[in-house]
């Protein structure tokens, strides 16, 4: 092949191979970049999250029961994480929808990036946001009153499986934004977020719903995560009969493993598929 | 069998979405270092071509090379060799043009210095130099443009697909992203180039391939395509409408061919071939049977004409493409 008449950079371009971990990288500096530069959306974001925790804890704080008589607040935190984890959903589908409609993803296509590089980038970047939104929760909780009585291990491990729910949501996220277009995407997503949300036994105990939602409400993913870090942050709640009640740390884990096995592959076909 | 001297071959290229064909037996060899101009309607295959030659879709039957490798067996080292530059400019408008180009430059595998080192070589190029740390929301039409090519040419790459580079873009942008052009041709890149503003084509393209329903029609330069449809029209204006039917019969006697009129305009138009002397004819003609004209003029088919008589229907007017 001849290319002795394209043009000479002062630059050596003799490129290294295209690689899963370096465009990662590549990628998740860009999204890192981007906040630095635009934090709006995301400062929004937090702050929606604290507002959200200080309706609850003094608005209707003063007219709800915690069984047992425990503290409301140390009752209400452990939901309120978890609620946080999906309040952030629209943000990863709102990115990939984007880069979608704006012709990014076609450029990245046309260059020899990894194709699970741009997808897994969003994954990570958006888990480091997670991550920071956690932190600023935690502090909120305990500038109002929350404790965590578990011990260090056990608060660890509470913590991890609120990020492993969140991760889990995030290629729920991807896939969405793959598949939807524009507001569309927006729309469904925060759509889908109140009703996961307050389908759970974040707020309200299922055994007080209908014996049908009851059921839904004490099978949604949401309720494994937020009985088990409860229980693993030593704080009150509902208990339960059925059983997804009593075995709520193994369905913490298993749920959201479940979530990625059936997102991740789904919105990779779905991303290889835009080639037609 | 050698595809050497051709930067782009496509044979028999065809693509089907859903139950349309989008390509239905695309041929097309662009020799390295022209400019090639692919014209056609909306719908034509303009865009699908580019994208399968592009890697973004992948083709049902045919073979494509661009720059010596098969796009369906070795995209990624088509893509290497590539630069794309789409409708709509594919940038972080977060981040700043300098950031921007160090990304792609990264995403290419440069490494870190590298990368920051062709991207204020491309800044410097592209006339983004002051304006490199700012971010791209803040740059015009003319500036992201000229940034996205910039993007394009991190590689400084073989072949460069330009896919309606300046929809959307004033006179001034436009001029400036065709003298980015021009320059990267200078330097020995070869460009396909897809528009639908037929002066642009005239502009920048060495070879023109007219496409009309997934398959190129007519291929030719510029030159020959306009000469193709037989040489000069005369149009004639008349001051009066009353007038236009004598005028039709006195144009139609001395060109020997059946005018075509245009009532709004009060214009009679006819093609005359190469005759030196037929506006002279058609002006005495129509003075002796007393009809006055308002305006008249001799004048070469314009790409819009070839366009009009190979297709059947115009391209849109830039008029339509701002609106």
């Amino acid at each position: 092949m001849s290319a002795a008449s394209v043009p000479t950079p002062v630059v050596d371009l003799t490129p290294g191979r295209p690689a899963l971990l370096a465009d990662s990288s590549t990628l998740i500096w860009r999204g890192l970049a981007r906040w630095r530069r635009d934090p709006g959306p995301l400062v929004a974001s937090l702050g929606f999250n604290i507002l959200i925790v200080l309706m609850f804890a003094y608005l209707f704080g003063g007219a709800l029961q915690v069984p047992g008589g425990g503290s409301y607040r140390e009752f209400l935190m452990p939901g309120m994480f978890v609620m946080t984890m999906v309040f952030g959903i629209s943000l990863t589908t709102i990115a990939v929808a984007e880069d979608l409609e704006r012709g990014m993803t076609d450029r990245l296509r046309s260059m020899p990036v990894s194709p699970l590089a741009p997808l897994v980038a969003r994954a990570v970047a958006d888990l480091l946001f997670a991550v920071v939104t956690l932190a600023v929760l935690l502090v909120t909780g305990l500038a109002i009153g929350w404790r965590a009585h578990g011990g260090g291990g056990a608060t660890l491990a509470a913590v991890g499986l609120i990020l492993l729910l969140r991760f889990a949501l995030i290629w729920v996220g991807i896939f969405l934004g793959l598949v939807t277009r524009g507001q569309t995407a927006v729309v469904a997503v925060q759509t889908l977020e109140f009703p996961l949300g307050f389908l759970s036994n974040a707020f309200v105990a299922p055994s007080t719903m209908p014996a049908w939602l009851g059921a839904v409400a004490a099978w949604n993913p949401l309720s494994a995560t937020v009985g088990a870090t409860r229980e693993l942050f030593g704080n009150p709640g509902w208990g339960g009969d059925s059983w997804a009640a009593q075995h709520y740390p193994w369905l913490a884990v298993l749920w959201p493993v479940v979530l990625v096995a059936i997102f991740l592959p789904l919105s990779v076909a779905r991303y290889r598929r835009l080639a037609g | 069998m050698t595809t050497r001297g051709d930067a782009i071959v496509a044979e028999g290229l065809r693509k089907r979405y859903r139950d349309r064909p989008a390509l239905d037996g695309f041929d097309l060899r662009v020799p390295q270092g022209t400019v090639c101009g692919l014209l056609g309607p909306n719908g034509a295959g303009k865009t699908t071509s580019v994208r399968i030659l592009s890697t973004l879709l992948r083709l049902d039957e045919g073979r494509a090379e661009v720059a010596g490798f098969d796009v369906s067996r070795q995209p990624d080292q088509v893509r290497y060799r590539i630069g794309l530059v789409g409708q709509h400019p594919a940038l972080d408008e977060a981040l700043s043009g300098r950031q921007n180009l160090v990304l792609f430059g990264r995403l290419f595998h440069l490494g870190r210095r590298r990368a920051r080192q062709r991207a204020v070589e491309l800044l410097e190029r592209f006339g983004l130099a002051d304006a490199a740390e700012q971010p791209v929301s803040t740059y015009s039409g003319g500036m992201r443009r000229r940034l996205d090519l910039a993007a394009g040419m991190i590689l400084a790459p073989a072949v460069l697909f330009l896919d309606e580079p300046t929809t959307g873009l004033d006179p001034r942008g436009r001029n400036e992203v065709w003298e980015s052009v021009r320059e990267l041709v200078r330097a020995g890149t070869t460009v396909l180039l897809t528009t639908q503003h037929l002066d642009e084509a005239d502009q920048l393209a060495d070879r023109i391939s007219v496409v009309e329903a997934g398959r190129v029609i007519a291929e030719g330069t510029p030159d020959d395509l306009k000469t193709q449809l037989g040489g000069d029209r005369i149009e004639v204006v008349v001051a009066a409408p009353a007038d236009l039917a004598a005028a039709v019969a006195q144009v139609r006697r001395v060109a020997d061919r059946e005018p075509t009129v245009d009532v709004d305009r009060r214009m009679v138009s006819v093609r005359v071939g190469h005759q030196a002397g037929a506006l002279v004819d058609v002006l005495r003609a129509l003075d002796a049977v007393n009809v006055p004209v308002a305006d008249v003029a001799l004048r070469r088919p314009t790409l819009d004409d070839v366009f009009l008589h190979l297709t059947g229907h115009p391209t849109r007017t830039a008029e339509e493409v701002a609106a």
